[in-house]
């Protein structure tokens, strides 16, 4: 049985207003027979210093990315991860981490690949919660192991690799690239203030709109209001729901969190994230890039 | 890895990693974070001497002194929302602690790789620690020079 709905009015106007809880709901509903919350952050370390009572952790890398090959583990890896964290296929999944959930959207993603039916973000994340000084601990939670089914990882619908970029170029397809400014035109490689992941090439691909992920993101980490993410994607942009969209990053982690908005706050149904992203297009042989802040034109077919 | 001896005292916490599950060098790192000491209050007053490591995906801040018995000090900042990078930079100011100058220039370069964070904690991380040993050991060489 899946948990209940929030019934905030602020996610009521979202496409899927199912995707996403409240630290209000989440503080009523933590102890739920069929709720997992789960902590994904960019620190490794962050979950142990205190976390919500009873959220087990998921760490992008260490969990989620195969060790050898530079892709993401397979059904029977993530059965096995999902399943020691006591979450079953019919679990509600509430994901929260720092950063504006950079990495618990990641991790939503990644679930999704999987196809878990009932995933949701705290809207917030961790930095909401903390700052309304809600409960933390540094209790290891108890967990129940389950049996999770060995479900086939599908990379078809939500995720792009480079050669679907490529033929996404020549069809004229929406790219959008949520890096800094400085990544997109060039300047720099790698986020401000980040390490260098090893691009040799700077710049951006072809006709991709520059929106920075965090545009969609609140001061407090919430997102945004309906209104406010037509008026950067739809209006600003010019999209529909319609458009077939990639976006993209660095290594695919802020591109996850704007695939979420796109899919389920706006509803858009052709989103994929290119989680290659820059890693791989800045350092592939041979395929087009494009320097400066203009958006530059997607080459001929 | 380097065929370089490491002194004692880095030995020391390479073999203590090494001899934990992975789960149990997570709980090390963490104990090493919380005892990141403070800054001396000479530098909590003088955020222009400290030197950013940029390769850290959190903002950490160092500052190297070599006193006049030629024993370097390591100082370090981060915020505790950066368990991780705080971490780092409490194992190697502990792990320097009382070296002198040429001691310390000659600490492998690659002692982050040695101490079992790779799987623990990953790769991608761990150069920001590979990144923080540099930055320490450039500092000192300016040290050095300018004595």
């Amino acid at each position: 049985m899946a948990v209940e709905n929030d019934t905030t009015p602020k996610f009521a106007e979202y496409a899927h207003p199912d995707r996403l809880v409240s630290t209000e709901w989440l503080a009523e509903h933590l102890g739920d027979l069929d709720l997992v919350v789960v902590e994904s952050d960019e620190d490794v370390l962050l979950y142990e210093t205190g976390h919500i009572p009873g959220a087990v952790k998921i760490d992008w890398h260490t969990d989620l990315n195969d060790p050898v090959t530079r892709d993401y583990i397979f059904g029977e890896q993530f059965a096995e991860l999902v399943g020691s964290r006591g979450i079953d296929r019919n679990s509600t999944v509430v994901m929260y981490g720092d950063k504006s959930n950079w990495w618990a959207a990641y991790t939503l993603w990644v679930f999704s690949l999987f196809g878990h039916e009932d995933v949701r973000l705290l809207d917030g994340g961790r930095d909401k919660w903390i700052a309304e000084g809600r409960a933390v601990t540094t209790d290891e939670p108890e967990i129940t192991p389950r049996e999770y089914p060995i479900a086939e990882r599908s990379d078809v619908e939500i995720r792009a690799y480079k050669d679907d970029v490529l033929d996404h170029l020549d069809e004229g397809g929406v790219l959008i690239d949520v890096r800094s400014p400085e990544e997109y035109s060039g300047e720099r490689t790698t986020a401000p203030a980040y390490p260098d992941e090893g691009a040799l090439r700077a710049g951006h691909i072809p006709s991709a709109h520059n929106v920075p992920w965090a545009k969609a993101a609140a001061e407090d980490g919430t997102f945004k209001p309906l209104a406010d993410l037509n008026a950067i994607y739809r209006e600003g942009l010019g999209l529909t729901a319609d458009d077939d969209v990639i976006a993209y990053c660095r290594i695919g982690e802020r591109s996850s969190h704007t695939w979420f908005v796109l899919t389920h706050l706006l509803g858009f149904e052709g989103v994929r994230n290119y989680d290659g992203s820059w890693t791989e297009w800045g350092s592939a042989v041979r395929v087009p890039i494009t320097k400066g802040a203009e958006r530059g034109e997607a080459p001929l077919a | 890895m380097s065929g370089a001896e490491l002194p004692d005292a880095l030995a020391e916490i390479r073999d203590d990693f090494l001899a934990l599950t992975l789960k149990e060098r997570l709980q090390m790192l963490l104990e090493f974070s919380n005892e990141l000491p403070a800054l001396p209050e000479r530098y909590a007053e003088h955020p222009d001497l400290l030197e950013r490591v940029e390769e850290c995906q959190s903002p950490v801040f160092i500052f190297v002194e070599v006193d006049d018995a030629d024993v370097v000090h390591l100082h370090a900042t981060a915020p505790k929302e950066s368990p991780t990078t705080r971490g780092f930079a409490s194992i190697l100011a502990q792990g320097l602690a009382g070296m002198t100058a040429t001691e310390v220039l000659a600490v492998p370069d690659d002692f982050p790789q040695m101490i079992g964070l790779m799987e623990a904690v990953s790769p991608l991380r761990v150069r920001g620690m590979t990144a923080m040993l540099g930055r320490t050991k450039r500092q000192v060489r300016e040290r050095m020079h300018a004595a």
